[in-house]
């Protein structure tokens, strides 16, 4: 790594408790932020209410889920050796988005807890059919198709279930969470997604050395003595954890695993392992950067996080299509 | 650099079937240290499907693997990558990783047990050792077919593995790299490796190597020195090619002919 690409990533790490104080200054009320910070978070006036359990969480939540997601897409282009890969490619987020559509009809039954939980089995059921229909050793593209079948097949039931949207009530609260958002989040969605994100990432690290040795394709990594479904797996659960569980508490926002890792990757010579906790920090900074954004907007609605992500990834989208056309390259 | 271990690799009876198709059929040899052993073949012949049964990507149907006394399927995937190193005929880095980080990457089943500032030092000594140390810096996808093959190479050599199974290495080559290449081979056979090589040029095979695998339809049609297996009534068979082999300066030389 050169003294440059070092001193980027410093720079990052120093960014982040800046991004932390402006995320914690911006809402709609006008805080006494020091005030607030020295009266703790015991104390019951407005001003440490708003900034412990309402500014504090969503600001945690936002790293929490941008670290998932920058992590996830940096597993998923190792996986894939695709840098065009990212997890809802592979229909983690639509899995978990499904399987929360499905809580939200029957919402008022269940507890506010179910929505988390089944958006994460949702994860894990699409990321077990998309295994199961790409088969044993199944190679790189044919795991992407397989992704991408599954994909296709999670929209049109997702379609069809906004078609059938018992009230238009319903139907809002379904695209809205489609769209992503950290808005009205609390502890509880922190604490919940946490342990899930740690397990996932936990994971990821300890699969580092695979996909380092995928750079070289998959036969090379099995003569490097990566052989067998356990690494794979070890990818698939890890990814399906992290993304799994930031669907469950923000809905679904693109775009953070695809252009992060992307921009990270020259900083640590391309390597797909060092490239994973780079990865989870750009995610955090610019998902909590993103939410500055959404905050500072006025506005009768709020804006949503999803949209503001991909505006941010879809011309990085377009940018990258052309380049590689010039540099025939993809 | 770690001790030389010398290993006999050992295969009885070994079968293969890939995309439905039997691609090997009942082959038994022996390969001996300090001996550099060419597999050669027609297209299709089953080459690359030997070399990846003994390094371990392909599970055969039926049959038996052991290097030294052990069977090769008991040993734990990561110390079967210390003691086989493997070059499969195509290799495309998906990253654009520093040719000194890509043949780092044969460390790899060492883990930590080899600290970084040794892996450096040692990727830039295989990279030299083929002659391409002065790429070390460059970025993989940027060098030609001939220059990426020789980083390969290096990759394939930093660990210092018993045992060396390189399928066409060659291929991309220029033809003073083809004898640097060979060379090398002969070297690291000569410290008492097993090296293996899937070879389709004859005239190399015979000049360097020691024994002579000749695979047909998947069958073993001969094996021996390159004076027994290249006669060419065989080569005729096999190749459909007229062939001569004979003798030069005390050295085996194959020259192939026309069409049959």
């Amino acid at each position: 790594m050169s003294t440059r690409n070092k001193t980027l990533i410093a720079v990052l790490l120093a960014a982040l408790p800046v991004a932390m104080l402006l995320a914690l200054s911006s809402g709609p009320v006008a805080i006494d932020l020091p005030a607030a910070i020295a009266s703790g978070w015991r104390s019951d006036s407005s001003d440490s209410v708003i900034l412990w359990q309402l500014r504090l969480p969503r600001a945690v939540l936002a790293l929490l889920v941008g670290a998932a997601l920058g992590l996830g897409g940096a597993a998923m282009q190792g996986m894939l050796r695709n840098p065009l890969a990212e997890p809802a490619l592979l229909g983690v987020s639509s899995g978990a988005a499904l399987a929360a559509i499905l809580v939200l009809y029957y919402g008022a039954a269940v507890s506010g807890l179910m929505l988390p939980l089944l958006a994460i089995t949702g994860a894990l059921l699409a990321v077990g059919s998309v295994w199961l229909l790409a088969g044993r050793g199944a190679s790189a593209s044919r795991l992407v198709l397989a992704g991408v079948a599954i994909n296709a097949f999670l929209s049109a039931l997702m379609a069809l279930a906004l078609n059938y949207a018992p009230s238009m009530f319903a139907m809002q609260e379904i695209v809205f969470w489609l769209l992503g958002s950290l808005a009205n989040r609390g502890w509880d969605q922190v604490l919940l997604a946490l342990p899930f994100i740690v397990a996932g990432a936990i994971m990821l690290f300890l699969a580092r050395n695979y996909l380092r040795a995928l750079s070289l394709g998959e036969t090379s990594a099995a003569s490097l003595g990566f052989a067998g479904r356990r690494y794979p797996l070890l990818v698939l659960f890890g990814i399906a954890f992290a993304v799994g569980s930031s669907v469950a508490v923000a809905g679904t926002i693109g775009f953070i695993g695809l252009v992060v890792p992307h921009l990270m990757r020259p900083l640590v010579g391309q390597d797909p392992g060092r490239l994973l906790w780079v990865s989870a920090l750009a995610g955090a900074l610019l998902l909590l950067l993103a939410d500055v954004l959404v905050l500072n907007t006025v506005g009768t609605q709020e804006l949503r996080i999803g949209a503001v992500t991909a505006f941010i990834g879809a011309p990085f989208f377009f940018w990258l299509i052309v380049s590689g056309r010039r540099e025939m390259s993809l | 650099m770690s001790d030389v271990q010398s290993l006999e690799f050992n295969c009885r009876d070994l079968t293969l079937t890939r995309n439905h198709r039997r691609v090997l059929e009942g082959i038994s040899c022996a390969f001996r240290p300090g001996e550099l052993t060419a597999v050669i073949g027609p297209n299709g012949a089953g080459k690359s499907s030997l070399l990846g049964c003994l390094a371990g990507i392909y599970a055969a149907d039926t049959g038996q693997l052991c290097i030294g006394e052990r069977e090769f399927n008991r040993i734990a995937a990561a110390e079967r990558a210390q003691l086989c190193a493997y070059l499969p005929q195509q290799e495309a880095p998906a990253w654009s990783l520093a040719a000194q980080d890509l043949v780092a990457l044969g460390l790899l089943p060492w883990g930590r047990s080899i600290d970084r500032a040794a892996k450096a030092r040692r990727s830039l000594l295989a990279l030299q050792q083929v002659d391409a140390g002065h790429l070390a810096a460059r970025p993989v996808t940027q060098l030609s077919g001939g220059e990426l093959r020789r980083v390969q190479l290096a990759r394939l050599l930093v660990g210092d593995a018993p045992l060396l199974i390189a399928d066409e290495p060659g291929a991309a080559l220029d033809i003073r790299h083809q004898l640097q290449l060979m060379q090398t081979f002969r070297q690291q056979a000569d410290t008492g490796k097993t090296v293996i090589l899937a070879l389709h040029d004859l005239g190399l095979a015979a000049r360097y190597c020691d024994r002579i695998l000749l695979l047909h339809n998947g069958s073993l049609a001969a094996q021996g020195s390159a004076e027994e297996v290249l006669t060419p009534a065989r080569v005729g068979e096999v190749y459909g090619i007229h062939s001569e082999f004979r003798w030069r300066d005390g050295r085996p030389e194959f020259v192939a002919g026309d069409l049959l």
